[in-house]
Parts: structure tokens; sequence; C-alpha cells
């Protein structure tokens, strides 16, 4: 099938290595990695993360999660006190204690994530300690692990990833010493939809790769075992410790585009076939019909789209691969494309798809980057809950990153969905104008 | 350390934060790592405010930890003032500056800009919210006041004859629980009087108005928890006495007159300021009567907790069977209220243990803040917001006061929107076998959202617990006690609204008298016994 947007060559593009990027340094307007709970939780289903933090860590999480008292969470802060800073040896006892409560209360906890914050890491409460300490008490009924969401350490979406690289070290290697767990060639790495990973599942299969897992598993006794030639494939651009740690084990990275839009979740399966040498006409027989209706799904918000200019503030670490889905797929102009900070060999392939004249920028500096906004007057600004209404008084339309991370957007079948989270504003602004 | 699952109150630069964004002129440079950002989002999320706070965030990393975090400090508080002019520079640390000890107020000092500065200390370790709101609005009205002061022993001059009695209205902030909608109805209140007013603060106060606060004859607090320790501060160095009236209630506002008549010394006609009034007639129609003696469990601030008890129990013929707070600082206050209704106060910040009392109580209505809502929801008991913490729900578009005559309109309004209707209440009594109108039915003017379905039924408190066949060993003393098919059926006839309540008292009837079946008999005995 013919697109509408012919796809711009990729020679067109510029490569990454000549690219230039603004570099900025000054007040950052993104949450820390705690807010990873939020979705982390929900995902390994028998799963509790405890932070150790302070009031503001808890206040983070709690007004990041909305109103999501539907169920009892499965997130917790144990709040430190004077008491704590006064002496580490007092604080720990007492983290001891907190951790006593919390897995009396909650029987049915199989793991549990110790989360370092700012405080426990300036005051130098070891985690990792803790984490050793807790487990020799509580095995083999709780496995208990520790990573750092930190705002000195981490940003946003870096929350998963430093969450997942502690998860990753849990990972056994070959299955014959751990008979319970099942040795798979390829390891799909980062949070999904269940709902997505059920349809690449199907897909997988289709494709006649049938020995993978999804990484991290949703109950926390369902974690693989590497085999000596396991690959992996990211499905989020922010993975970087956890595709440290899965090298260091010796599995191997398949560098792919993500699977954001049609192109993407095309070029994410491609690559994944090749490492396996599937036959390239099997798998054109497989994706065909899938591109062909997710194409025909897109075309609605082609129309809303196409021309339009977007603006990315630095936030959930998808940037890049969203500004090439919504640029080469619907057709919209790109300004500048902020990044709390970019991997470059991740997104080498992601980077290869944009075109040249766009500005790309790491790290951040709000009031400036404003400055720039306004500057441009896009007709979209992708951003965090903090500036949003406030452009929108502005007159500008937004689209809240924190959104992207809530909802299934990877894949064929979610590229309409994702196109329409950023039509709908402007199709609302249209009807207030009317 | 403390296990917390969800938090009343914000650390105390939030507090800080809800007097800056509530003013005009005035910005907050605070030392605090990226993530504390996310309290932008109170604001233009929550109260859907259409301008980012006045506060700039040094957002230091790990990596600026070993270097020099003092002089990012500098840079943002320069950038800051060269950027936004204010009048006034408030700075501060959040917790992990705190433990740094960069001194923001030093390093502030040292730049030598040609603004007032406000340092602000706010132990985030010990303190909480409300407590740094009210302490930086303390240190504030201090700062910008002190030019003012009178000298010991100094008597206040008299109000020149032919001017009118002037007050300042001290408490709203941004942030506020219907703050902004409270601020309009006393405004009106206080004009119908004929008090002027001189400064409102700190909402939409400048720091000049800050600086003419003295200039009026008494204070108005509308919310101690702010406003407190600045009023204290005011009435000794000024000689201003403020109000202790909290106008919530029809009553209370009533009270909050007389009381303004007092210190202003002016004469003024209450009847004729009542006449509008809805509430209270709304209360007396006969239409009101099933709302006689409903048990209601009350949690929230100190202010709108006390507040609230009073108007459900003298105002709406409630019985309170449960008062509680989170506001530390004004436990004495709470608890001395709660005794007026025979009980013992709750004073907690745990989550948790409000929502173990709530279910115990088995209330027909909860009035609380957010928290209380989910747990209203979860324990299918009807509930109304009247207090902080709050939601963007709770930031309705229409005009919707808490205090003052209109005030009382909306409480009566929205405490009795959330129950069945009176006789709806005992159509559903009479005819709970009907399948169309069966016990899942929800009030009818609640419309489809609040359908109860069989799902959501599953683990509603009022449903017996199956409890496994017990041999009673001679003499032991029962525990618990099992329901007969027959009385189940029976217990499942009651309406559901009032159904956890009697499973309860039939529960307790049963153990107190060693009773380890429930039979039929037993239940209606329990119903004899404890009446209504
Ligand atoms: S930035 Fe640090 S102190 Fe602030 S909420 Fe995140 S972890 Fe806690």
């Amino acid at each position: 099938m013919n697109r509408v947007i012919p796809l711009q060559s990729a020679a067109a593009a510029c490569d990454s290595q000549d690219r230039a990027i603004l570099k900025e340094r000054g007040q950052r307007e993104v949450f820390c990695g705690l807010t990873g709970i939020i979705w982390l939780h929900r995902k390994i289903q028998d799963a509790f993360f405890l932070v150790v933090g302070s009031r503001t860590c808890a206040h983070l999480v709690q007004s990041a999660a909305g109103v999501m008292i539907f169920a009892e969470p499965r997130f917790a802060t144990a709040i430190i006190d004077d008491h704590d800073l006064a002496g580490l040896a007092d604080a720990n006892e007492e983290l001891d204690r907190v951790v006593d409560q919390l897995l009396t209360r909650r029987p049915d906890i199989k793991m549990l994530f110790l989360v370092g914050s700012c405080p426990s890491e300036v005051i130098k409460l070891d985690l990792s300690r803790a984490a050793e300490r807790l487990s020799k008490t509580y095995t083999p009924r709780v496995r208990i692990l520790n990573y750092s969401g930190s705002g000195i350490e981490t940003t946003f979406t870096q929350g998963e990833d430093a969450c997942l690289a502690a998860l990753a070290k849990e990972i056994p290697r070959h299955a014959q010493d751990h008979p319970a767990q099942r040795e798979v060639d390829l390891l799909i790495v980062g949070c999904l939809a269940d709902v997505v990973e059920d349809q690449f599942s199907r897909i997988f299969n289709e494709l006649g790769i049938e020995s993978y897992a999804f990484f991290p598993p949703r109950r926390s006794g369902d974690i693989p075992c590497l085999g000596p030639n396991t690959r992996y494939l990211l499905v989020q651009p922010f993975l970087t410790e956890t595709a440290r740690v899965l090298d260091d084990m010796g599995a191997k990275r398949i560098p792919a585009p993500f699977p954001l839009g049609v192109e993407g979740t095309e070029g994410w399966f491609a690559a994944a076939a090749k490492a396996f040498g599937i036959d390239p006409n099997h798998v054109e027989k497989v994706i065909a019909p899938k591109r062909q209706r997710a194409n025909l799904a897109l075309e609605r918000q082609r129309q809303v789209l196409n021309g339009r200019s977007i603006f990315f503030f630095p936030d959930s670490q998808l940037e890049i691969p969203l500004a090439r889905f919504l640029h080469r797929e619907l057709g919209m102009q790109l300004t500048e494309i902020g990044m709390p900070y970019i991997h470059r060999q991740h997104l080498a392939e992601e980077l290869a798809l944009l075109p040249a004249e766009v500005s790309l920028s790491e790290g951040q500096d709000v009031e400036k980057q404003l400055d720039r906004c306004r500057n441009y007057r896009p007709d979209m600004v992708v951003c965090g809950l903090g500036l949003a209404n406030p452009l929108e008084a502005e007159g500008m339309t937004t689209k809240w990153s924190i959104e992207l991370v809530f909802t299934p957007i990877q894949g064929f079948d979610q590229a309409a969905d994702l196109a329409e989270l950023f039509a709908r504003p402007l199709v609302r602004r249209t009807k207030f104008a009317a | 350390m403390k296990l917390t699952l969800w938090t009343y109150e914000g650390p105390p630069h939030i507090g800080a934060m809800r007097i800056a964004t509530a003013m005009e002129g005035v910005h907050y440079v605070l030392h605090a790592p990226q993530g504390d950002t996310y309290a932008d989002l109170l604001f233009t999320m929550i109260e859907r405010m259409n301008k980012r706070p006045p506060v700039t965030y040094t957002t230091f990393q790990a990596r600026d930890l070993g270097g020099d975090t003092a002089e990012l400090f500098k840079d943002a508080a320069r950038s800051a003032y060269a950027r936004f002019k204010p009048d006034l520079l408030m700075v501060g640390a959040s917790c992990t500056a705190e433990l740094i000890q960069d001194d923001p107020g030093g390093l502030a000092a040292a730049l030598q800009l040609s603004v007032p500065v406000l340092p602000l200390e706010l132990p985030a370790y010990q303190k909480k919210e409300n407590w740094g709101a009210a302490e930086t609005f303390y240190q504030m009205v201090r700062l910008l006041g002190k030019d003012y002061v009178l000298s010991p022993g100094e008597k206040r001059k008299p109000r020149p004859a032919g001017l009118p009695p002037s007050c300042n209205i001290l408490g709203p902030t941004a942030l506020g629980f219907r703050h902004r909608d409270d601020l309009v109805e006393i405004r009106k209140l206080l004009r119908q009087i004929g008090v002027r007013v001189n400064v409102v603060a700190p909402l939409g106060a400048k720091p000049e108005d800050i600086s003419r606060l003295h200039e009026a004859d008494f204070n108005v607090v509308l919310y101690p928890e702010v406003a407190n320790s600045a009023a204290q501060w005011l009435s000794k160095n000024f000689g201003q006495p403020s109000t202790k009236t909290i106008p919530i209630g029809f009553n209370a506002t009533r009270a909050f007159i007389e009381e303004v008549c007092t210190l202003a010394q002016i004469h003024c006609d209450i009847d004729e300021l009542t006449k509008r009034s809805r509430a209270r007639w709304y209360a007396l129609s006969v239409d009101s009567t099933y709302l006689t003696n409903k048990r209601v469990f009350i949690f929230g601030d100190a202010t709108h907790a006390i507040a609230a008890a009073k108007v459900a129990s003298q105002e709406m013929g409630f019985q309170v069977v449960g008062l509680g707070t989170y506001s530390r600082e004004l436990a004495r206050e709470v608890r001395e209220a709660a005794s007026q209704y025979g009980i013992e106060a709750l004073i907690t910040d745990d989550y948790l243990e409000v929502e173990q009392r709530i279910t115990e109580l088995q209330p027909e209505l909860i009035l609380g803040s957010q928290m209380e809502r989910h747990i209203a929801k979860r324990l299918k008991i009807p509930c109304a917001v009247i207090s902080a913490p709050i939601h963007v729900q709770d930031f309705p578009a229409r005009y919707s006061p808490q205090m003052g005559f209109e005030g009382a309109n909306v409480l009566f309004d929205t405490w009795v929107h959330p129950l069945m209707m009176g006789l709806e209440e005992h159509l559903i009594g009479m005819f709970r076998e009907d399948f169309e109108f069966h016990d899942g039915a929800a009030p009818s003017h609640l419309g489809h959202g609040h359908q109860r379905t069989p799902a959501n039924e599953a683990n509603v408190a009022s449903e017996p617990t199956p409890v496994p066949e017990v041999a009673v060993a001679n003499g032991a003393p029962v525990t618990e006690s099992v329901w007969e098919p027959e009385a189940q059926k029976e217990l499942n006839k009651i309406p559901f609204f009032v159904r956890g309540k009697a499973k309860r008292n039939t529960e307790r009837f049963a153990i107190e008298r060693g009773l380890s079946t429930i039979s039929l008999e037993t239940l209606y005995d329990a119903k004899a016994h404890f009446g209504r």
C-alpha cells in the first residue's frame, strides 16, 4: 500500500554524528525517577515499592498518581524524620521495623523494592546493604531489591530504568542451574501495557520467534533465564542502565528504532526478525496486513496533524521517537525537540530518521526554553504538567507527556491512538473557535 | 521513620509556595532537586491556575554536590531577580537542600539585591505544609511590619471620628479549600455590616499591602492554621484584636457578625442580614426530617472539622459519631469539640488509622478530605468534602463558598446531596424484593454513574462475613458469632445504608451475650436493644 505521505528518504536526514545539540544547564522542570513507581507498581503485580525518603517524596508520588486510591497502592514511603538524621544506625533499625510492618500488612507481596531518594542518598543511607540485610530475614518469602529514583540522580522515566536494572541483575543465567526458569532467546525489555504485550506476542509467534519473554514480568517469580545467545530488544529509549547490566551479562542488544508508529514498529520487528535470520519475505507477509490496517487508521489523524508545528519540552525521554513518528508519518513540522538526556547509541536509528533542520536540546533551562517556545509559536507543545495550563493560558495548545507513559501507545494497532492523543487538543481548539 | 501510604499535608515548603503563589510581586527561590518541581502541578493542574507559581528551583544534581551548590543557588537567585523583578524575594531550602546546609538566607543576603529578602527556615523533617504556610506568612508580616511596631507601653491611636471601622482579612492562600469564594462572601458580609477591608492577605496582596496591615482596627482570621501566628504578632505589636469565630454555618455566621460588630464598635441588624439565608429553613422543612440523627463521621483540618461538627449536629440534626483532624497544632481544640459530642477525637495523620476508625463506626455519611472520599468510595458510604487536601473536582467552576450565609446554603446542599432522599429511603425499606428497586439502586438523583453493581458490591463491609463453624468450648468467651442463614437473609432485607451498622450492632450484641450463633431472634433482639 502507498503511504499518503511518502517516506522521506533517510539520506535527507542527517547522521547523528554531526548533529549539533544545544546543551543546557539551568532550572529543570522534570519529575524525578520516583514517578516511575506509578506505572511500575501496576506492572509487576506482586511487587511493592517502598520509597525511603522525605515527606516531599511521598507528596510527589501521591500528586503524580493523582487520585489513584481506587485500590490500595503497592507503594508507600518510609518518611525519614529528625531521629533518623541523628544516627544512621537508628535509621537502619527504623527501616527494618517499617519493612516488617509493611510485609506483615501485605503478606501477598513477593518482591520489595527499596527506592532511594535524594535525602536517603545525601545522608548516605545504604539501601543496597539494607536490601541485603533484609533479604536474609525474608528469603524465600520476599525478594528485596533496591534502586534509586532520586531527583539528583534520575529524571522521570529514568526511574523505570533504575528499577529494571536492579531487577535485571536478578536474571539467572543458564537454565540447567535454574530448572524452574525458562531460558529465552529474546528478551523484550521495558514496561508495556498488557494489551500491547499480548499483541506483540502474537506477532513474534507469527514471525516464528518462539523463545521470548517480556521484562519486567507481570509476576516477580516469572523472571526468565538468559542463555548463552540471548538477545534483547528495548521497547523504551530510556533504558540505559538496564541495557548495560544485560550487556555485562553477555546478552546482545538488537539495534532498532522504537516501536512507536507504523514505521517504528515495523523497524523494531524487522530488526528482531533479521537478528534471528527469518526470511524477509515471511516478515513482509506477517507485517503487511498490520501495516496496512494501521496506515488506514492513521489517515484520519493525518488530516488534523499534517503541516502543524510541534515543540517538545524535555520530559518523558520519548521525545525523539515521538517526533520521528509525528514528522514522518503524520507530516508535522518539528521545531525543537528537548530531551532530558540523549543516549546517542540507543537512539542512533531514530536520529538517522530525523530531518536535518530540527534543533535538538539536551538538559534544560526552563525560562530560556519557554522564551524559545514562545518565539516559535508552535501549533502544539508537548510538556509536563507544571507547564501545560500556563501555556494554554498563553494561547498555545499542549499535550502533557505523562499521559504518554500511562497509555498503550506502542505497536501497529496503537499507532492511530497515539496520533489521536496529539490530534485531540487541536480538534478541541477548533471546536471552541467555531 | 514512618510508614506512609498517603499524606494529608505536603512538606513545609509547599506551605511557603501557597503564600508566594497567592500573592503578587513575590518570588520564591527554592534550593531543591529537580523532582521537587512537581509542586507546580498542584497549582497549575489541581487548582487550574493559568500561570506558573512564582518559584525558581535550583534543581541541583548529584554531580553538583561535590562542587559548589551554593554558587548554583546564587546564580538562580540572581537570574530570578533579574527576570521577575519581584518586590520581595523569598529564599529557602527543601528537604534535600536542608541536608546540604547551604544557607540560602545568607547567600541571598550576600547578593545585595535591592529588594527585601525573606529567608525561610522550614524544618522539613519535623514540620508540615500548614505550619510552613503559617510560618512564612508570620515571617513576612514581621519583616514588612517591623518599622511600624508600637513602642513598649504605647497605645494604639483611636480611630479618627467619622472614619468607618476597618479590618484585615487574614488567611486565604493559593490551593486553599474554597478560599477564593469564602473571601467574596466575607467581603460582602463586612460591607453589609459597614466595616471597610483594609488588606486581604496573603491572597491577592502585594508586599506593600503587607506593610499596611497595621492601619486596620482589627483582624478577621478566616483560617487559623495559616494566619494565627501572624495575627498574634499583629495583636502584640499593633494592638489589633482578631476574630475567633469561624463563620462556617448559619449560627456561626451570626456569631461572627456579632463578634465583628463588637470589635468594630458598631451596631447592625443581624436578623436583616439573615433574611436571605435558606439553609436554616431547608433544615426545618419536613422534607429534612429523615436527616435526624444520621450518623456522621468528620475528619479534616481542625478549623473545618470543628465547624462541620457544629453544623452537622446543631443545624442539620445529625449525630456526630466521629471527629478528628490531622492538624496536630490544633489537637487540643478538636479534642474539646469532640467531648461535646461525647466522643473521643481522632488525632492522626495516618490515613490507615482513619480508615480503620470509619470501618468500625460504619457512619451513614462521611465529611472529610479527598482521602476520606476514597475511603468512602471503597466502603460505599456517602461522602462530602469539607477540607483540604482536595483534588481538582474540589475547585468547582461555580461560586461555592463554605463561609457566610451562602456558605451555609452550600453546606446544606452538598451534605444532603450524597444521601438517599427521605421517601425513597422508605420505599426501599418497604419493597426490598422489587427486582428493579433493589438494594443496588443508587439515590435516583445521582444517576447512572453511581449504580451499585454486584461486582463493586462484592467487598461491601456490610455483607455478613462468613465465619467458619466454631465449636465453642465450655466457658470460653465467644469472640465470633455465626449468622444463621435465615438471619442473614433477614439482614439483607435491611436497606444497605443502615445494614453495616445493623450488622455490627447485632454481632456486638451477640458476642456480649456469649451467643455463638445469630438467629432471626437475635437480630430483632439487638434491634430492640439499640433502637435508632
Ligand atoms: S527530587 Fe528528590 S527529594 Fe524531591 S521528590 Fe524526588 S527523590 Fe524526593
